[in-house]
C-alpha cells in the first residue's frame, strides 16, 4: 500500500518542487552570499536558459533514438558538429543567404542522420547490444575523423549574422536577439514535435514502436520507416541546436561535438530516457547548472565540463530512471 | 571391455603427455618472449623499436580492457582515465628532483611531493595501485549500471580524471604537462611486464573467479541464481582492469617521456576498443595478436597521410587524417560483418595449433578429421 500523499506520487510534481526549491536556493545564495548585483544575475540566468534550450534540442535526439532502439546514438554529438559545418559551407562556399543556407544544412543533416542509421545501426538490429554500441562509437569517430580530414582540424569562424547579434537593454540586462531567438525557436520546435507525436498517425506509430517493437510490427507498422523518421527528426533538431550554438559561440571544430553530445545524453538520462519532456527538462537543468555554477563560483570554472558527469552519477544512484522516467523491470 | 579400458588409458596418457608438451612449449614461449626483445634491442633501429614497444604497451592496456569488456561483458570505456593515473604517477615520482623547478615554472610543485623520487618500477606499481583504488571507489556507483549507462558513466569518470589533472596545477602541472620523464631505453622491461600481465590474467581467468566472471558475461541472471556474487566478481574484473591499465599508463609515460592531459582523451580508449573488437571480445591471445596488428598497421598506414604523387600528379585524396578515417571505417566493418573478430571467445591454444596440420590435410584429402583430437581440443580448450 502506498500511503504517500498524492502530490508525491506524481513524478512531475516532485520534479517541479525540487527545481523550484533549487532555483530559489541558488537565487537567494547568489544575492546574499556573493554580493552579485541582481541585474548581473538576471543576465547570467538568461545565458543559462538559452544554453539549456540548445542542450534540450540536442537531448531530444538522444531520447527519441533510445526509446525506440534502446541504444545511445553516440554519433549524435557529431551530427550536431556536422550541421555546423554544413551551415558554414552553404554560407561561405555556396554564397547562400543565411536563412536559405541554414535550411539547406538542416536538410542535409537530416539526410545524413538517416543514412548513418541505415549503414551503421540497421545491420545490427538483432546483434548483441555491445556490438551496436561499438558500431555507434565507430560512427562517431568516423564523423570526427572525416571532418578533420575534409575540413582540417583548425577552428573555423562561423559566418557572422549581424542581425541576430544586435543587443538591446532593459532593466540593466543586456540581451542579444539570438538569446531570445534561441528560446523562441526551442519552444516552437517543441510544439511542432509534440504535435507530431501526439496528434498525427505517424506519431502514434512512433509511440507504438517505442512501447513494443514486435507488437507494433504485427499491427502493420513499418518499423524501419519509423526508425528512419526518428533519426531525421533527431538530426534536424540537433541541426537547429547547432545553428543557434554556431551563431552564439562563433567557432567550429571537428571535435566540438563530443562534449555537448555527452552532456546532452546525460541530460536525457537525468530527465528520464525515452521521455521527451524529460529530455527538455534535463537539458535545461544541465545547461543552467553549468552556467550558474560558474557564475556563482568562478574559482571552479576549470571543472565546468565535469558538472554534467557528477550529476549523472548522482541521478543514477538516487533515481536511476531519471526525473520523469518510469522504471522498467528486466524480464528473464 | 578390455579394449575400451586400454583406450581410456591411452586417452589419459595422451592428455597427460599433451599437458606436459603444452607446459614446456609455454615455458619456451615465455623465454622467447623475454630473450627476443633483449637480443633485438640493439639489432633494430630506434623507429622499429619504438613501434614494438608501443605494441606491447597497447597490448597490456587492451588486455586490461578485455578483462572487463570481453570476459565480464561490462562495456567500460574508462581505460584512458586509468592510464592517466598510472602515467601521472610515473611522471610525478620519477622525474629527478633537481629538474622539477624548471618543469613547474608557473606554479611550484606541492612541497609534499616535490622531494619524493622513486625508481621506475615502484612508481609504476604505485600507479597501478592508485588506478586500482580509483576503480574500486568508482566501482560502487558504476557497477550497479548496465550496458550504455555503464559505458557513459565510465567515460564520464575518465573525463573527470582528465579535467582534474588539467586543474591541479601544483601536482600535475596542469595543461602544460610534465616533461623530462626518464625514458625506458630498452625493450626488455616492457616485454617482461607484458608477459607477467598475460600470465596473471591467464591464471585469473582459469581460476574459479575467472569462470564466475565468464558466467556473468554469458547470463547475469543464471550466474546469480547459481550463487555467484555479481557485484564481487564484477568488482574483481573492474579493479583488475584498472590496475593493469594503470601499469600500462606508467609504461606509456616512460615511453613518451612527457605527459599532458591531452594525451588521455577519449580517442586513446578508441584504439583499445578497436584492438579488442578485432582480436575478439573474450580472447587473451586474440588481443595480443590484434594489438600488434593494429599498432603496427597504424604506423605502416602513415603513408596515407603523406601526399601521394603518381605520374607527376598529386592525388588530392591523400592528406592528413585519411589514416584515421580508414581506421574508423575498419572498426565499423569489423563490427558489422565480422563480429567474432580474430578469435571470438576462444583462445589460440597449443592443441589448436597442433590440430592445424591435420585440418589442412583433411581439407585436401577430404577425410574425416581425427575425432579424438577434436574431443581433446574441446576439453582442454581453456588451457594455453
Amino acid at each position: 500500500m502506498n500511503t504517500k500523499p498524492l502530490i508525491f506520487q506524481n513524478a512531475m510534481f516532485k520534479t517541479i518542487l525540487v527545481i523550484v526549491i533549487a532555483v530559489a536556493v541558488t537565487f537567494v545564495y547568489a544575492l546574499v552570499g556573493s554580493g552579485m548585483p541582481a541585474s548581473q544575475f538576471t543576465q547570467q540566468l538568461f545565458n543559462a536558459v538559452s544554453l539549456g534550450a540548445i542542450y534540450a534540442l540536442i537531448a531530444i535526439g538522444y531520447t527519441m533514438v533510445y526509446s525506440i532502439l534502446n541504444m545511445i546514438n553516440f554519433a549524435h554529438g557529431d551530427i550536431f558538429m556536422m550541421s555546423l559545418y554544413f551551415a558554414f559551407f552553404s554560407v561561405t562556399l555556396f554564397h547562400m543567404p543565411w536563412p536559405l543556407g541554414f535550411i539547406a544544412a538542416l536538410v542535409v543533416t537530416a539526410v545524413m542522420g538517416a543514412v548513418i542509421e541505415k549503414l551503421a545501426y540497421k545491420p545490427l538490429r538483432t546483434a548483441p547490444k555491445n556490438s551496436v554500441l561499438v558500431s555507434a562509437i565507430g560512427a562517431s569517430f568516423l564523423l570526427e575523423n572525416l571532418a578533420t580530414y575534409l575540413f582540417s582540424g583548425r577552428p573555423q569562424a562561423f559566418p557572422e549574422i549581424p542581425v541576430l547579434m544586435t543587443g538591446f537593454t532593459f532593466g540593466g540586462v543586456n540581451v542579444r536577439l539570438i538569446s531570445l531567438l534561441t528560446i523562441a525557436v526551442t519552444i516552437i520546435s517543441l510544439l511542432i514535435l509534440t504535435y507530431i507525436i501526439h496528434r498525427t498517425k505517424t506519431g502514434m506509430a512512433m509511440r507504438a514502436v517505442s512501447t513494443d517493437f514486435e507488437i507494433a510490427r504485427t499491427m502493420g507498422i513499418n518499423e524501419n520507416t519509423i526508425v528512419t523518421l526518428v533519426f531525421i527528426i533527431g538530426s534536424a533538431l540537433a541541426a537547429i541546436g547547432g545553428f543557434l550554438w554556431g551563431v552564439k559561440y562563433t567557432s567550429i571544430l571537428p571535435l566540438m561535438g563530443i562534449v555537448p553530445g555527452m552532456k546532452c545524453f546525460i541530460a536525457a538520462v537525468v530527465g528520464g530516457i525515452g521521455n521527451i519532456a524529460g529530455a527538455v527538462l534535463g537539458g535545461f537543468i544541465i545547461g543552467m547548472s553549468e552556467i550558474l555554477a560558474v557564475a556563482l563560483f568562478p574559482s571552479i570554472s576549470g571543472y565546468r565540463d565535469v558538472f554534467a558527469f557528477v550529476m549523472l552519477i548522482v541521478i543514477l544512484m538516487v533515481k536511476p530512471a531519471g526525473l520523469l522516467g518510469t522504471t522498467a523491470t528486466e524480464k528473464v | 571391455m578390455m579394449i575400451m579400458m586400454t583406450e581410456t588409458i591411452n586417452t589419459i596418457n595422451k592428455k597427460k603427455s599433451r599437458a606436459t608438451r603444452n607446459f614446456i612449449l609455454t615455458i619456451i614461449l615465455i623465454a622467447v618472449g623475454i630473450l627476443v626483445p633483449m637480443l633485438l634491442n640493439d639489432a633494430i633501429d630506434s623507429y622499429t623499436r619504438r613501434i614494438l614497444n608501443l605494441c606491447a604497451i597497447y597490448a597490456i592496456v587492451a588486455l586490461s580492457m578485455n578483462l572487463v569488456n570481453g570476459f565480464c561483458g561490462l562495456f567500460s570505456l574508462g581505460q584512458a582515465g586509468f592510464m592517466a593515473i598510472g602515467a601521472y604517477s610515473v611522471a610525478i615520482f620519477t622525474v629527478p628532483t633537481e629538474l622539477r623547478p624548471d618543469i613547474f615554472y608557473i606554479e611550484p610543485m606541492n612541497p609534499f611531493l616535490a622531494n619524493i623520487e622513486m625508481p621506475f618500477p615502484v612508481a609504476m606499481l604505485l600507479g597501478g595501485v592508485l588506478a586500482a583504488v580509483f576503480a574500486f571507489i568508482i566501482g560502487f556507483p558504476v557497477l550497479r549500471l548496465k550496458g550504455d549507462y555503464l559505458a557513459i558513466a565510465t567515460l564520464g569518470f575518465s573525463e573527470i580524471i582528465r579535467v582534474v589533472f588539467t586543474n591541479t596545477q601544483t601536482i600535475t602541472n596542469g595543461s602544460l604537462g610534465i616533461k623530462n620523464i626518464p625514458t625506458l631505453s630498452n625493450m626488455t622491461t616492457i616485454y617482461i611486464v607484458l608477459i607477467i600481465v598475460i600470465i596473471i590474467l591467464a591464471l585469473l581467468l582459469s581460476s574459479s573467479y575467472g569462470r564466475a566472471i565468464k558466467a556473468i558475461r554469458e547470463d547475469e541472471i543464471v550466474a546469480e541464481s547459481l550463487g555467484i556474487s555479481l557485484f564481487k566478481h564484477k568488482m574483481i574484473a573492474f579493479v583488475g582492469s584498472g590496475f593493469f591499465a594503470g601499469i600500462g599508463g606508467g609504461l606509456y609515460a616512460a615511453f613518451l617521456g612527457t605527459v599532458d592531459p591531452k594525451n588521455f582523451m577519449f580517442i586513446l580508449t578508441f584504439n583499445f576498443l578497436l584492438i579488442i573488437v578485432m582480436g575478439g571480445l573474450g580472447s587473451l591471445t586474440g588481443t595480443v595478436i590484434a594489438s600488434f596488428i593494429v599498432t603496427y598497421g597504424l604506423e605502416v598506414m602513415r603513408f596515407f597521410d603523406e601526399p601521394l604523387v603518381l605520374g607527376g600528379y598529386e592525388i588530392a585524396l591523400f592528406k592528413p587524417g585519411l589514416r584515421m578515417v580508414l581506421f574508423s571505417v575498419l572498426l565499423m566493418v569489423i563490427v558489422i560483418f565480422w563480429q567474432r573478430g580474430l578469435l571470438g571467445k576462444t583462445e589460440l591454444t597449443w592443441n589448436r595449433m597442433f590440430g592445424w596440420p591435420g585440418k589442412i590435410k583433411g581439407r585436401f584429402t577430404k577425410k574425416k578429421p581425427d575425432n579424438e583430437a577434436v574431443s581433446l581440443e574441446k576439453t582442454e580448450g581453456g588451457e594455453r
